[in-house]
Formats: structure tokens, C-alpha cells, sequence
């Protein structure tokens, strides 16, 4: 059976939530060959072998953490070659993608970003993409080289599916490119104690109707009582609200949680392209006008000053 | 010594204008209006303010912007040189139709050598195709470094410095020029062409080029060069009309009873 690299998006040997979706996918194209690199490397091997990784490809050598990107693409081009892969997958994360889209260049081959699903087809993977702020649903390949392909978080659900998740050391020679961009410093973000934005299954935003960066508590209350994770609109990440990390839309976050429940935000193409694929669509809005009430699947015209208090005092009761 | 700033912008359609396909499954850009990609317009300000910075440290700068696109993309163009940027190439040329990013960025990656450039700068995304990929894509056909995603940027002695914020942390990042650099709409809001901006700009020079002039062959670029192929194109079927209630007193229990029927609460 042919092998598929799947490039590891993790946190010091932590696996993210997306790229065990994305073994999902590569186990419809053939045996997943995970490439795992930098701090904690290693320690991603029991995660990916308890979700189809035939082997894990391992590198941490501190190239990875001092330069940006290149070393990575050095290192996925050394998988690349000693695999001989069917298709590269890697996360839809900023910096995965240009990973992905280097590799691409080097080994001449075309290059699919943010596919929503993906399956095996006669000639070769077929991904499904949405466009146009989700308004297009389309279906591509590659036509030319070995299909690199990104995929957006939450696209398959995340299967067990035990293999042999063997480690081995990949040998990488680093380009004279690798070092042409230094990392000086690094902060890491710091957890706020809540989901993930990308990976939950809940998302509560808030957007310019919030008012005040105070206000968001109550927005924070409802996401507390739902086990949900916090987003923003723009508007009120450039009033200061809410950190940008929050932002959900085009220049955001992109969500598709099982839940997304909009206060005080108007709906707009933008925004809408960042939470479109929500599966239930609710809004609490006080203009019955406003364009979100197009998507919704429930909607309440009010203030959400009121509406919102409200609601968490009944989802805690209801959780008691 | 002339800093010489190169800053990639597309012309895309309109966001709110409905967008859709055309019969070969390419973005249509003939029938909805098109404009400067808005997040183009942070790089042509973050040009700006680096030669602007330059100029008050007595050095010279030139900012030239670049688009790939049909023969109304000369809009884009305009609207770059009226906020300030000084000249202007246009690549234009039949066979160009449907090119792909790895056309694209091979015929990017040319024009700005052609150029000349000490710094090239790009948005962080196309509004229409949203890749987010090119401006890397770019360094690597280029040989130079990649700082991209940056919410803040300068430029000093031949050092590019700026900070990239990413997923879980936030990083802060330094190149020798020449390099390519991209700028997020965190960057700082894009100042607005003034009236005697608009009158200069007609005068500021908008040179064109095609593919002979870069040494590119038809085969290269296009619908048929292209790398990936779309097969198909399906407007998303409109969301079910869903329940809208007026909040009368009792709108978040309701809500919280349908949270429930829908078990997520
Ligand atoms: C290139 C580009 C990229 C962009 N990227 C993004 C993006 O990533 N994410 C994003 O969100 N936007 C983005 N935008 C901005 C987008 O166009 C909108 O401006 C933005 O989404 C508006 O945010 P909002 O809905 O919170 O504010 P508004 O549009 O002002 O809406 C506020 C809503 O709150 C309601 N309201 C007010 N008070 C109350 C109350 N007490 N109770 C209930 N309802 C109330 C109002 O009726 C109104 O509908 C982008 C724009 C551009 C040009
Ligand atoms: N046709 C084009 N002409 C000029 N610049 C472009 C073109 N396409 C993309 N770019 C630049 O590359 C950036 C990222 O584009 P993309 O990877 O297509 O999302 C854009 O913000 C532009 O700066």
C-alpha cells in the first residue's frame, strides 16, 4: 500500500487535535508516515501510532526553534525523499501552509490549501474546498508531481486506529536558506483554561453590540456553562476588546464547531467566511435585519444584555 | 543607496459583490466589480511608512508596485500609486487566464527581479483565492528569506525586524535584506489617497509587460499550465430557514430549551 507523509502540528510533543483529523484522511489514501519535528519530537509517537501512523520521522535538532519555516521544509523534503510518498497532507496552521507551499516548489508539484475533506480518486486525491466565504463548495486535484495538500482543522473526525507508530530519526541537511531568518524571541500565548478556538465544539463570539471590553464577561460566562471556547468579531477586536487570537473570520480564526453562537455581531461576508460551516448557527441580535439571522437555525431578536444573562443561568441550572 | 520596495498587490473581485465562477471554473472577474485587495492596502502602508522612515534618516527609497492580472487590475494600480507608491508593472497577457499560484509566483518572482528590489512586500492573503501562501512561495523561487505574517515591521542598516504572532506563540523576527515580507491587517490601518495624491498618480508612470519580456512560455502559465485543476463548482445550498423569536422576557430560556433539544446543554 502506497505511503502518505503527514506532516505533526504540535506543542513540545503534544499533538494538536487537527493533525490526528488529517490521519483520518491520510488512512483513505494509504499508510500514514507522520514527520514530527522540533523540542518533544518524540514524544508525539503514542498519539500518532494510536491513530494510524505506520512510522514517525523524528527530528529535533535547535535549527527548528532559532529560523523561521525553512529548516521545517528542509526536514519535510528529507521525509519526502526517503518516503517516496503517495500525497504530502499537512494542518491548515499559517505556518504549515508555507511549509507546504515551499516543499511544493522544490518538488515541483502542485499545491491544495485549507480542503475541508478529501478522498481517494481515480486520479489521485480529490479535495473538496469552500470558497468565496463558503458561499462555493468545489472539487480539485493536482495534476502535477506528488498532491501536497493542507487541510482545515475540524474536516474528519479524529478515529482510533492502532499501528506500529514506529520512531525513527530522520537525517536532515540543512540548506544554506535554513538560517536566512532568526527567531530572536519568543513568547509563548498563554492559556486562558479554555478550548481551543479552531478545535472546540462550541464557539461563543461577541461582537461590536458587546460594548466594552468589560462586557465580555458576560459572553465569558456563557462560554463557561457550555464548555466553550471565546471568539470575536473584528470590530470588537479592534476596539480592544478582545485579543486578536480570539478574531473569528477571514483574517481570523476559521471555525466549524457543532455550535456557534453569535452576540451583538452583524454578520458580515467576512466574518461569515470564518464561521459559515457551523453545524447549529444561533444569534442574539436587537436589529431583526441583521444579515447573521440569514444563517441561523435559531435566532432571538433582543438585547443581548438580557438574552445572554439568561441563558447561562438556565444552561448552569440545567447542568446542576 | 535607494531602498528599492517592491509590494505585490492583486486586484480581485469585490467580496460583497457575489462572487461566483465562470464556465471553466476560474473566479469571475469580469462580471462583478473589481478593486485593490483591502488587504493589499497593508502593504502599500507599510511600504510607505518604511520609506518614509528611510527618507527621515536621509536615504533614499522608491516604492514600485506589481500586480499580475487582467487589464482592469491597472485600478488596483492606480489606487496604490494615489496613496503614495511611486511607479507602477503591470504583467499582462493573454495566456495568463487561470494560472495558478505556481504560475503566479514564477511570474512574480521574475518581474520583481526584472525589477530591482531590496525589500519586496505582500499581503497576508488574496481576499478572493485566501491561499495565504505566495509570499513564501515568492522567497523560495527568489533564494531570499521569508519574514512573513508580521504584525509589525522596520527596517534598518540592511535588517528587516518584525513580530510574526502566531498559533501558540508570538515571535519576533530579523533578516538581512534583500528579502520578501508579508503584513497582516494587524499591521496598522491604510491611510487613504488624498485628492493631490489621485491627480499625482495619474502622472506616475504604469509600466506593462507580457511574457515575452520575461522570458516566460505560454505553456508555463494558464488554465492549461496550471498545476491543479478544479472539477467542480457548487454554489452551497442557503441554510434552512431557521426559528426566529422576539425576546419578550423569556428569550434566553428559550433559546437554552432549544440548546437543549439540540443536546448541548
Ligand atoms: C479585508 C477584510 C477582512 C475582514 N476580516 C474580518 C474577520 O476576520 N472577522 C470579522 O468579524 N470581521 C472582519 N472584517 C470586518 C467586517 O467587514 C465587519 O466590519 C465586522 O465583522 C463587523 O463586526 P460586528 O458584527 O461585531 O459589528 P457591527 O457590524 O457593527 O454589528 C454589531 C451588531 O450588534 C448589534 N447590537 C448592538 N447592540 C446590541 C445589543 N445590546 N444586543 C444585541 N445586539 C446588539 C447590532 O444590531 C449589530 O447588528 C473584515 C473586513 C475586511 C475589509
Ligand atoms: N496576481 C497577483 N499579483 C500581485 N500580487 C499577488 C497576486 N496574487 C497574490 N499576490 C500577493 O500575494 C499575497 C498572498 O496571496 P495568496 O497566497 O494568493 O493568498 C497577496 O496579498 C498579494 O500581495
Amino acid at each position: 500500500m502506497a505511503e502518505v507523509l503527514v506532516y505533526v502540528d504540535h506543542v513540545d510533543g503534544a499533538v494538536r487535535k487537527p493533525t490526528l483529523e488529517l490521519l483520518t484522511l491520510a488512512r483513505r489514501l494509504g499508510e500514514p508516515v507522520a514527520v514530527a519535528l522540533g523540542n518533544g519530537a518524540a514524544d508525539t509517537a503514542a498519539a500518532l501510532a494510536e491513530h494510524g501512523a505506520v512510522k514517525v520521522l523524528t527530528s529535533d535538532a535547535a535549527e527548528f526553534a532559532d529560523y523561521l519555516v525553512v529548516p521545517k521544509v528542509d526536514a519535510l523534503q528529507a521525509a519526502y525523499e526517503a518516503v517516496q510518498p503517495a500525497a504530502v497532507l499537512v494542518p491548515s496552521s499559517a505556518e504549515a501552509k508555507e511549509i507546504a507551499a515551499r516543499l511544493a516548489v522544490r518538488i515541483k508539484s502542485g499545491i491544495i490549501t485549507d480542503a475541508v475533506d478529501l478522498e481517494a480518486g481515480d486520479e489521485g486525491p480529490v479535495a473538496t474546498q469552500s470558497a468565496f466565504a463558503a458561499s462555493f463548495t468545489t472539487k480539485s486535484r493536482i495534476t502535477q508531481g506528488t498532491p501536497v495538500i493542507t487541510v482545515k482543522p475540524n474536516s474528519a473526525a479524529v478515529e482510533a486506529a492502532p499501528a506500529a507508530g514506529a520512531v525513527e530519526a530522520l537525517a536532515v541537511t540543512f540548506s544554506d536558506a535554513a538560517s536566512g531568518t532568526k527567531v530572536i524571541a519568543r513568547t509563548p500565548r498563554e492559556s486562558t483554561g479554555r478550548p481551543e478556538l479552531t478545535e472546540a465544539a462550541i464557539v461563543v463570539s461577541g461582537g461590536r453590540g458587546v460594548n466594552g471590553a468589560e462586557n465580555f464577561a458576560i459572553i465569558e460566562a456563557l462560554a463557561d456553562s457550555l464548555g466553550a471556547a471565546v471568539g470575536a468579531s473584528r470590530a470588537a477586536v479592534d476596539a480592544g476588546w478582545y485579543p486578536h487570537s480570539n478574531q473569528v473570520g477571514q483574517t481570523g480564526k476559521s471555525v466549524s464547531p457543532q455550535l456557534y453562537i453569535a452576540s451583538g455581531i452583524s454578520g458580515a461576508i467576512q466574518h461569515r467566511a470564518g464561521m459559515q460551516t457551523s453545524k447549529t448557527i444561533v444569534a442574539i441580535n436587537k436589529d431583526a435585519e441583521a444579515p447573521i439571522f440569514d444563517l441561523v437555525d435559531y435566532g432571538v431578536v433582543g438585547d443581548l444584555f438580557e438574552v445572554v444573562p439568561q441563558l447561562t443561568e438556565e444552561a448552569n441550572s440545567r447542568k446542576g | 543607496m535607494i531602498l528599492r520596495i517592491v509590494v505585490c498587490v492583486k486586484y480581485v473581485p469585490d467580496a460583497t459583490g457575489g462572487r461566483h465562477f465562470t464556465d471553466d471554473l476560474t473566479v469571475d472577474r469580469d462580471d462583478v466589480d473589481g478593486l485593490l485587495s483591502e488587504l493589499d492596502e497593508y502593504a502599500v502602508e507599510q511600504a510607505l511608512q518604511i520609506a518614509e522612515e528611510c527618507q527621515r534618516a536621509g536615504a533614499d527609497a522608491e516604492i514600485t508596485v506589481l500586480t499580475v492580472g487582467p487589464e482592469d487590475a491597472k485600478d488596483a494600480l492606480r489606487k496604490a500609486l494615489s496613496m503614495g507608491a511611486d511607479k507602477a508593472v503591470h504583467v499582462e497577457d493573454d495566456d495568463l487566464h487561470g494560472t495558478d499560484v505556481m504560475g503566479t509566483s514564477l511570474v512574480l518572482a521574475k518581474a520583481i527581479e526584472k525589477t530591482g528590489y531590496d525589500l519586496v512586500i505582500a499581503g497576508m492573503a488574496s481576499t478572493d483565492g485566501t491561499m495565504g501562501v505566495l509570499p513564501a512561495i515568492l522567497a523560495e523561487r527568489l533564494g531570499v528569506p521569508q519574514v512573513t505574517l508580521l504584525s509589525e515591521v522596520s527596517v534598518e542598516d540592511g535588517t528587516v525586524k518584525g513580530r510574526r504572532d502566531g498559533d501558540t506563540a508570538s515571535e519576533q523576527l530579523e533578516a538581512s535584506l534583500p528579502a520578501v515580507v508579508s503584513v497582516t491587517d494587524q499591521s496598522g490601518e491604510a491611510r487613504y489617497p488624498s485628492f493631490k495624491g489621485i491627480m499625482a498618480a495619474k502622472k506616475k508612470p504604469v509600466e506593462s509587460l507580457d511574457l515575452d519580456d520575461l522570458d516566460i512560455e505560454a505553456e508555463e502559465v494558464g488554465l492549461e499550465g496550471a498545476w491543479t485543476k478544479v472539477d467542480e463548482a457548487a454554489e452551497r445550498p442557503a441554510r434552512t430557514a431557521g426559528t426566529i423569536v422576539k425576546d419578550e422576557d423569556e428569550g434566553g430560556k428559550q433559546l437554552a430549551a432549544f440548546l437543549a433539544e439540540r443536546k448541548f446543554v
